[in-house]
C-alpha cells in the first residue's frame, strides 16, 4: 500500500456519511447510554432521597457555572475549528483547536480546585449517596475532557500541516457531546437543591 | 476533504452568545425560593441549550436519517432503564411487592424529607 492510499474502510461508506464520522457517532451513541444510565440512576435516587439537598448545598453553583461558560466557549472554538477545517485552513484549524484543548485544561483546573475544598471539608467519595455519584459523574466527564483534549492536540498536530482535516469534524464533535453531558450534570449536581 | 458535503455555516458566535444568556439566565433563576421557576431555570433551560448545541455545532439536523435514529434508539433505550427500574429505586412497595422490612426502618423515599421536617 503506498502511503497515500487509505485502507477500504475509509474508502466504502455504505450509509453515505464517511467512516471516520460514522464511527465517531456510534462512539456518541454509546456515550449516550453509558452517561444517560448514570444520570437517569442520579435523578431516580435524588428523588427519592430529598434529604440529598442538604449535601447538593455544598457544592459551588459560581464555579459550576464558570465552568459551562468555559466548555461552551470551548464548544464555539471546536465548531470554528471545524469550520476552518472545512476552508481548508489547516493551520487556523490547529490554532483553534488548540484553544479548545485550553479550555478544556482550564475545566479542569477548576474541577481540581473545587474536589480539593471538597475532600478538605470531608466530602468524600464514601460520605453519602449524593456525593458517591457527585465524584461519579464528574469524574467520568473529566476523564472524557481529559481524553478530548489529548485526541484533540494529536489531530491538531496533524491540521497544521494541512493533513486529516476530516478528523477535526470527528474530534469537535465529541467535543460537543461532552459539553452537553455537562450542560446536564451542572443543574442536576449544582442547582437542584 | 473535510466531509461529504460540507455544511451550512451559520453565525456561530451568536449561538455562543445565546448559549451564555441561558446559562446566566439558569444561574439567576436557581437562586428563586420558587421550586417551579428554579426547576425550568435548571432543567428547561439545560434541554435548549443541548438543542442548540446539538442543531447547530453537531448539525444533527443536516446529517443523514440513520444519525439522528440511532441517537433516539439509545436515548430510548436510557428511557426504558429509567421506566424499570424507577419504582424499585423510588417507591417501597407496589401491587404484590414490597422492600425487605429491614428497610423500611430507614426513613427514605419522597415522604423522608417532610417527615423530616415535620420533626
Amino acid at each position: 500500500m503506498s502511503s497515500s492510499a487509505k485502507p477500504i474502510a475509509n474508502t466504502r461508506s455504505a450509509t453515505g456519511i464517511p467512516t471516520a464520522k460514522l464511527i465517531t457517532w456510534w462512539v456518541i451513541a454509546s456515550e449516550i447510554v453509558i452517561f444517560g444510565g448514570l444520570l437517569a440512576a442520579y435523578i431516580m435516587h435524588r428523588l427519592g432521597h430529598p434529604e440529598w439537598a442538604d449535601a447538593a448545598a455544598h457544592t459551588n453553583t459560581w464555579a459550576g457555572a464558570f465552568n459551562t461558560f468555559v466548555l461552551l466557549t470551548s464548544s464555539l472554538c471546536a465548531v470554528l475549528a471545524h469550520k476552518a477545517a472545512d476552508a481548508h485552513d489547516g493551520p487556523k484549524a490547529a490554532k483553534l483547536l488548540r484553544l479548545t484543548a485550553l479550555g478544556g485544561l482550564i475545566f479542569l483546573t477548576i474541577k481540581g480546585f473545587e474536589w480539593t475544598k471538597d475532600i478538605h471539608e470531608g466530602f468524600v467519595l464514601s460520605s453519602g449517596g449524593f456525593w458517591s455519584f457527585y465524584y461519579t459523574l464528574a469524574g467520568l466527564h473529566g476523564l472524557h475532557v481529559l481524553a478530548g483534549m489529548v485526541i484533540m492536540l494529536i489531530v491538531a498536530a496533524d491540521a497544521a500541516k494541512n493533513r486529516e482535516l476530516q478528523r477535526v469534524e470527528c474530534i469537535g464533535l465529541y467535543w460537543h457531546f461532552v459539553d452537553i453531558v455537562w450542560i446536564f450534570l451542572f443543574p442536576l449536581l449544582y442547582i437542584a437543591r | 476533504m473535510t466531509t461529504e458535503a460540507h455544511v451550512h455555516h451559520p453565525n456561530y458566535v451568536k449561538i455562543w452568545a445565546i448559549l451564555v444568556v441561558l446559562l446566566i439566565v439558569s444561574v439567576l433563576g436557581s437562586m428563586s425560593h420558587i421550586r417551579e421557576v428554579v426547576l425550568i431555570a435548571a432543567f428547561g433551560v439545560a434541554l435548549v441549550k443541548a438543542y442548540l448545541v446539538a442543531k447547530n455545532f453537531m448539525h444533527v439536523n443536516v446529517e443523514k436519517r440513520w444519525v439522528p435514529y440511532l441517537l433516539i434508539m439509545c436515548l430510548l433505550f436510557v428511557a426504558i432503564l429509567f421506566a424499570g427500574v424507577a419504582p424499585d429505586v423510588m417507591k417501597r412497595s407496589g401491587q404484590n411487592w414490597s422492600k425487605n422490612p429491614a428497610n423500611q426502618l430507614v426513613p427514605s423515599g419522597a415522604g423522608a424529607g417532610a417527615e423530616a421536617k415535620h420533626e
